[in-house]
């Protein structure tokens, strides 16, 4: 589904990612831990289509298409989707005027006829269930005065609507209590399929604890430097991610 | 059009054309005046980013135009604001108040003209007071122009205690089909103790010369009244206008205006409210959304004349293409004007690099207790924001698009005359899949 090959990027002159490699199929959960500042934040946008960020090296195939050379709005038409470490609050715009009007823009991409009024309320009706999400959110302005938890909750909610093939969640469960990362993992798992994929990236192990990844990356100074399976998740948490810095950098000195 | 001699002649011509006029003073004054400032240039502060020289330089039809104009009243019909079954329509073409084209529902409305007020026993002395107010506040010779050739202006009288059931739409029609036309508008205003009024008011153009209104209106407000006014200005390019709107609160009142620009030649609202009655309340929002090389300008006045009013002013601006603006905000609190409470925000977004505007908030405070605030920004669309939406599928276009109505959006809820609401939100749209973003 996902294929990353020695993929660089600068941002602002800076060089942030310095050859990810990484792949992921259909029907995985793939998870990306690392210190902060790692470039985790980094490969996401990328991924996404930010603008400030620039990739000067390596290739990104996304269900056959060269993902780099797709706008962000194309990359979420063909099924890629970005939960937001910082949701963007939009003063003005109508949580759910947002959100139907990406609902259909991207079926207009696919070729599909937009939803009507009926059929959008319905699909609405049932997602917010999924999501234990209420109505009076939805009618606030995008994000605006939202709490941390009802930001992250709103994002998975958009996720659930626009039913992407590719999720990132970058961050998800940060600033969420255990309640709240029991629900955003919960909406996750029910919309995981063997059609779909999932990559978690996070800074701790707990969420990984709702969401089982099938393999673990950790991401250090804009590389991949070890990967394994939900077990390395475990090992980072006990012994912390020193013990990561410290190989790696010997390596390096080597 | 740009010489004295011009405009003397008309004067003497206007003069000798009245067996009796009411306004022989006044009107003499403002000529006096007129000619000792003349039309505005960019030296004179107030005017320094808006240029009218080239308006007066063109030639118009004539100083005072043809008071029946077939065309325009043909017009009204297809310039009429939404919900105008239930509203006291006010017509004036070509800047002389229209009665024939006029409909008055409210029998709590008392309509006259300016003439016959003045000569009325109960508007006598109203008339003769508050006439000619602003001319304390806009000392330019704009002003005094519209004063001098006062003609066919109109008296408006809301009666004691009444709640104005229906409201008064104003349209001020210029036909410029057979040349170039130069209107001047002028009303009188008188809202009575603990009376209710809301107000829509427009401009329209018709025919391919170009028109230039220098509008002047004044208005009274009294004990327990409230206010609700509405400026629409959606016309051609070939439009200018200077609009003045000059609210009095000579009792303790409530005002509240929305001034919405979304297109013209070169546009000037002058906005005054004198809050000379103590706990009044004034809300001043705007909104401006211009695009090809139309310009601008809103000067607004808030005076704090006496102690504890509260005013708040609300500008938003979105600017397109070539299109300049100014927003240019005065608050004074006059020193017996303690606890005085006046805030001012103007917030810009510029769409294209030719695109700009120039804000300025002047606050000139005589009295030591007081709590003021002002701001103003000036910036483009937010790129995260435009990225969010477009990360979810939402494309450019429709990203920018959504991002500009939700900009406009805390002033559009603030026009609280519901046809008038869905009006101003359709031509939004329309302005936005025009795809001038
Ligand atoms: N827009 C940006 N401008 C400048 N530096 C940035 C920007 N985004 C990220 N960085 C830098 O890139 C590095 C990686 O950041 P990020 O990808 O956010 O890390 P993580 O998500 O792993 O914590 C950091 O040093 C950060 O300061
Ligand atoms: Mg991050």
């Amino acid at each position: 589904m996902l294929k990353i090959q020695n993929l660089h990027a600068n941002v602002e002159g800076k060089q942030i990612l310095k050859g990810i490699n990484l792949e992921i199929k259909a029907g995985e959960v793939h998870a990306i831990m690392g210190p902060n500042g790692s470039g985790k934040s980094t490969l996401a946008s990328v991924l996404a289509g930010r603008k400030e960020y620039e990739v000067t090296e390596g290739t990104v195939e996304f269900l056959g298409r060269d993902l780099l050379d797709l706008d962000p709005e194309e990359r979420a038409g063909e099924g890629l989707f970005l939960a937001f470490q910082y949701p963007v609050e939009i003063p003005g715009l109508s949580t759910t005027n947002f959100i139907k009007t990406a609902v259909n823009e991207i079926r207009k991409y696919r070729g599909q006829e937009s939803l009507d009024a009926v059929a959008f309320l319905k699909m609405m009706k049932e997602k917010m269930a999924l999501m234990n999400i209420d109505q009076s959110l939805l009618s606030r302005p995008l994000n605006e005065g939202f709490s941390g938890g009802e930001k992250k909750r709103n994002e998975i909610f958009q996720m659930a609507m626009l039913q992407p093939k590719l999720a990132i969640l970058d961050e998800t469960d940060s600033g969420l209590d255990i309640d709240a990362i029991r629900i955003v993992a919960n909406g996750v798992n029910k919309l995981h399929t063997k059609e779909n994929a999932v990559l978690v990236v996070t800074h701790y192990q707990r969420l990984l604890d709702y969401i089982i990844p099938d393999f673990v990356h950790v991401l250090y100074n804009g590389r991949i430097v070890k990967s394994g399976t939900k077990e390395l998740a475990l090992e980072l948490e006990e012994k912390g991610y020193d013990f990561i810095k410290n190989e790696i950098d010997v390596e390096e000195q080597v | 059009m740009n010489n004295l001699e011009y405009y003397k002649e008309r004067f003497d011509r206007l003069k000798s054309a009245k067996t009796v006029d009411r306004f022989a003073d006044i009107r003499q004054n403002a000529f006096n005046d007129f000619s000792k400032t003349g039309i505005p240039t960019s030296k004179n502060e107030e005017w320094k980013y808006t240029r009218i020289g080239n308006i007066f330089n063109k030639e118009y039809r004539s100083l005072i135009p043809d008071v029946v104009s077939a065309a325009a009243e043909e017009a009204l019909s297809s310039v009429r604001l939404p919900g105008y079954e239930q509203a006291n329509e006010l017509v004036f073409v070509n800047g002389f108040f229209n009665q024939p084209l006029s409909t008055i529902r409210s029998s709590d409305l008392v309509i006259l003209s300016l003439e016959e007020a003045a000569v009325a026993d109960e508007y006598r002395e109203f008339v003769k007071k508050n006439l000619g107010h602003s001319h304390h506040y806009l000392k330019d010779g704009i002003n005094a122009l519209n004063t001098a050739f006062m003609q066919g202006g109109l008296f408006i009288h809301v009666k004691k205690g009444y709640a104005v059931e229906h409201p008064v739409y104003i349209y001020n029609i210029s036909d410029a089909g057979a040349g170039n036309i130069f209107c001047q508008p002028r009303s009188l205003m008188h809202v009575a103790e603990n009376s209710q009024l809301q107000m829509a008011e427009t401009y329209v153009t018709i025919g391919g010369s170009d028109s230039f209104t220098n509008q002047v209106m004044e208005v009274v407000i009294e004990k327990d009244a409230v206010v609700e006014y509405y400026k629409i200005q959606n016309d051609a390019a070939n439009a200018s206008l200077v609009s003045t709107t000059h609210f009095r609160q000579t009792g303790k009142s409530y005002i509240h205006t929305v001034t919405i620009s979304l297109n013209g030649g070169i546009v000037r609202n002058n906005l005054n409210i004198i809050m000379e009655s103590e706990r009044s309340e004034a809300h001043l929002y705007g909104l401006y959304f211009h695009g090809g090389t139309s310009h601008i300008d809103n000067h607004t006045i808030v005076d704090n004349v006496k102690p504890n009013c509260f005013s708040n002013e609300l500008y938003k601006g979105i600017l397109n293409e070539d299109s300049t603006g100014v927003f240019n905000g005065k608050i004074y609190v006059r020193q017996d004007a303690q606890k005085t409470n006046a805030y001012q925000s103007n917030k810009n977004i510029l769409l294209s690099d030719n695109a700009s505007v120039n804000t300025k908030p002047q606050l000139e405070i005589f009295a030591d207790d007081v709590k003021c605030s002002h701001g103003c920004t000036v910036g483009q669309l937010d790129e995260e924001a435009m990225f969010y939406l477009q990360s979810r599928g939402i494309s450019e276009s429709t990203a920018r698009s959504l991002l500009v109505r939700a900009f406009a959006e805390d002033i559009l809820e603030h026009i609280k005359l519901d046809p008038i609401h869905k009006y101003i939100e359709k031509l939004i749209v329309k302005r936005l899949k025009k795809g001038t973003t």
